[in-house]
C-alpha cells in the first residue's frame, strides 16, 4: 500500500471507500432507485411511463463529465492510484450478451446491483432472495465467460 | 409544476455522481456496484479487498441509518420467488459478463463518453423495456 494511503495507522483508502459507498447508497435511497415500482415504471415505455430515472441518471452523469476531465488531466488519484485507462476492448460478445441478460433481470424484478445492496437491510425476504440469487449469478459468471469464449459457442 | 419525484430523483442523482467523483478522484477507482461486489464474490478483487469491503459496508449500512428521516421505505418488490431468483441470476451473471451495470457502464461510462459504457447502457435499457412489455403487458407475470 502506498505510504500516502495510510495516515497515522488509519487506512485512508477504506475510509474514503466507506464514504463513497455510503453517499452512493444515500443517493440511491433519496432518488427512488430502491423502489422497484419506479424502476419498472421507467422501463415501462408502453404503459404508465415514469421519467424519474432520467433525472437520476442526468443528475449523476452531468457532474461526472468535468470530473473525468479533471481525473484524466491529473493522471493519479489523491491517494496515488493511477486513473484507470479507458478500456481497450470494443463491443464484444460478453458485453452484448451480458448487458441483454442484465437488462432482462432488471426489468423482471426492478433491482440493479447497487439498489439491491442499498435496500438489503429493509427490503424484506424479497430483496434478500434477489440479492443472494445475484451473488450466485456473479459466482457463476466466470464459468459463463469461459463457455462464451469457446470456439463453438453460439 | 415539476413533480416532486423528479426533483428528489435529480438530488439523489447528484449524490450518486458525487459518490462516483469521490471514489474516482480520491481512490482512483470506477464506482461500479457489480464490479466491486463481483470482485469479492469470484475472488478477482483480492488485491483490493479492504477497499471493496468498506464500500459495500457503507452502501449497505448508510441507507437504513437514514430510514428515520423517511418513516418507512418499501422496495415494492414482487413476491414471486421464481421471478426474484431468475432476475437475480440474470443480473448477477449479466453484469459480470458485461463487466458493469447501471453505475459502472451507465453513470461512469456515459460521462466518460466510453463506447462500451454507452453501448451496454443502450442494450440493457432495450432489454429491460422489452422484458417489461412482454412480462407485464403480454404475459401479465409482473
Amino acid at each position: 500500500m502506498a505510504p500516502a494511503a495510510r495516515i497515522a495507522g488509519f487506512d485512508a483508502r477504506s475510509f474514503f471507500a466507506f464514504l463513497a459507498g455510503g453517499l452512493f447508497g444515500a443517493g440511491l435511497l433519496v432518488s427512488g432507485m430502491v423502489d422497484t415500482a419506479k424502476v419498472i415504471g421507467w422501463l415501462d415505455v408502453f404503459g404508465a411511463w415514469d421519467p424519474t430515472l432520467a433525472f437520476v441518471l442526468g443528475g449523476a452523469v452531468l457532474p461526472m463529465i468535468p470530473v473525468w476531465r479533471l481525473a484524466e488531466a491529473r493522471k493519479t488519484s489523491a491517494l496515488g492510484t493511477p486513473i484507470p485507462a479507458p478500456s481497450s476492448q470494443k463491443m464484444n460478445r460478453p458485453l452484448v450478451i451480458g448487458s441483454l441478460m442484465f437488462g432482462a433481470g432488471w426489468g423482471l424484478a426492478g433491482f440493479c446491483p447497487g439498489p439491491a445492496m442499498a435496500s438489503f437491510a429493509f427490503g424484506g425476504w424479497q430483496g434478500a432472495l434477489f440479492f443472494f440469487a445475484m451473488v450466485v449469478g456473479m459466482g457463476l459468471a466466470p464459468k459463463a465467460a469461459v463457455w462464451l469464449s469457446a470456439p463453438n459457442a453460439p | 409544476m415539476i413533480p416532486t419525484d423528479w426533483i428528489w430523483g435529480a438530488i439523489g442523482g447528484l449524490m450518486i455522481g458525487g459518490a462516483a467523483a469521490l471514489y474516482l478522484l480520491v481512490n482512483g477507482r470506477i464506482l461500479g456496484a457489480s464490479g466491486i461486489l463481483g470482485g469479492l464474490v469470484d475472488g478477482s478483487g483480492h488485491d483490493s479487498l479492504p477497499e471493496r469491503l468498506a464500500f459495500v459496508f457503507g452502501l449497505m449500512v448508510v441507507p437504513p441509518l437514514l430510514m428515520p428521516l423517511y418513516g418507512t421505505v418499501s422496495t415494492q418488490a414482487i413476491s414471486n420467488p421464481v421471478v426474484l431468483i431468475v432476475a437475480g441470476l440474470l443480473v448477477g451473471v449479466g453484469t459480470r459478463l458485461a463487466n458493469g451495470c447501471t453505475s459502472g457502464h451507465g453513470v461512469c461510462g456515459i460521462s466518460r463518453f466510453a463506447p462500451r459504457g454507452i453501448g451496454a447502457t443502450v442494450l440493457y435499457l432495450l432489454a429491460g423495456g422489452v422484458t417489461v412489455l412482454v412480462f407485464r403487458h403480454i404475459l401479465g407475470v409482473i
